[in-house]
């Protein structure tokens, strides 16, 4: 089945450390009206702006550059993706490198990098990262549908006063 | 976006940190650069996250990195005020089992020091 986005926002931003809280501001907009909920609001941020952080220390070594992000609005879901056109890495290599921390008696295993990817992952429905050519990372995150019918929609359900 | 750090010399060898608001790729090097420096001498350090509203990789990353330099120089790092967000990273990240944490806010009065 074929479906059309509903709607789609798209933002750039400069591949800047400071520009990088917009880009949660504006998600946190998009997502609280589609009705997620505090918690779901919170990972997207966060997920969103790991991708956006990955960006600004990878992918523009040494000169200025852009990321792209663009959000789409389904019915039953938010799609983020967020483009870079620097520095490409090995996805696979990076995969191998993520996952939760462990304790480890030597003390330098203990990585200080290389959360975000995991993070993302793990707080995100869906994650498909390709890099070539720059980095796109794409993340899908479902509307607890459900839950929110629960409350809403059958008011004929409410006793009546 | 602005991180708030406060030093309070509590009592010997005791420093506590009091962070504030969004910790992210823009203000984790400020984080880093107050709290590297008082990893030394075996020093108690308490980071009170109580009014962190937002922390992502790079904040848990100098966490990380003081946590690592505590324990080189047998000195402890201890996180407080934690709500049910920063429990929630800091479980799926794995670091609450090696990073100590206190779910007590230290400390209430005086709490006057330099903000940054």
């Amino acid at each position: 089945m074929k479906e059309q986005p509903v709607d789609s926002i798209s933002l750039t931003i400069p591949a800047k450390p400071e520009y990088v809280g917009i880009v949660r501001l504006t998600l946190s907009g998009i997502a609280n009206r589609m009705g997620f909920n505090y918690d779901d609001i919170e990972d997207l941020k966060l997920a969103v702006s790991e991708a956006c952080t990955n960006a600004v220390d990878h992918a523009y070594t040494g000169g200025d550059g852009e990321i792209d992000i663009c959000v789409r609005i389904l019915e039953d879901r938010i799609e983020v993706e967020v483009v870079d056109r620097g520095n490409s890495f090995n996805v696979d290599d990076i995969e191998e490198r993520t996952g939760p921390i462990r304790f480890e008696p030597s003390m330098n295993s203990l990585r200080e990098r290389g959360l975000g990817i995991y993070l993302m992952k793990t707080l995100m429905d869906e994650v498909d990262i390709k890099g070539d050519n720059g980095v796109i990372v794409t993340m899908t995150k479902y509307l607890r549908k459900n839950e929110v019918e629960l409350h809403v929609q059958s008011p004929a359900s409410y006793p009546y006063r | 976006m602005n991180v708030l750090i406060k030093e309070k010399a509590d009592a010997k060898n005791v420093v506590t940190i009091f962070v504030e608001g969004e910790v992210d790729v823009l203000t984790a090097p400020q984080l880093r650069g107050k709290l590297l420096p008082l990893c030394q001498n075996g020093t108690t350090i308490y980071v009170d996250l109580s009014k962190v509203e937002y922390i992502d990789s790079t904040g848990l990353g100098v966490l990380i990195g003081a946590y690592k330099a505590q324990r080189a120089t047998a000195g402890r790092l201890i996180l407080t005020g934690m709500n049910a967000r920063l429990n929630r990273i800091l479980r799926i990240t794995g670091l609450h089992e090696i990073i100590e944490i206190e779910d007590q806010t230290q400390g209430d009065g005086n709490n006057e020091g330099t903000a940054c």
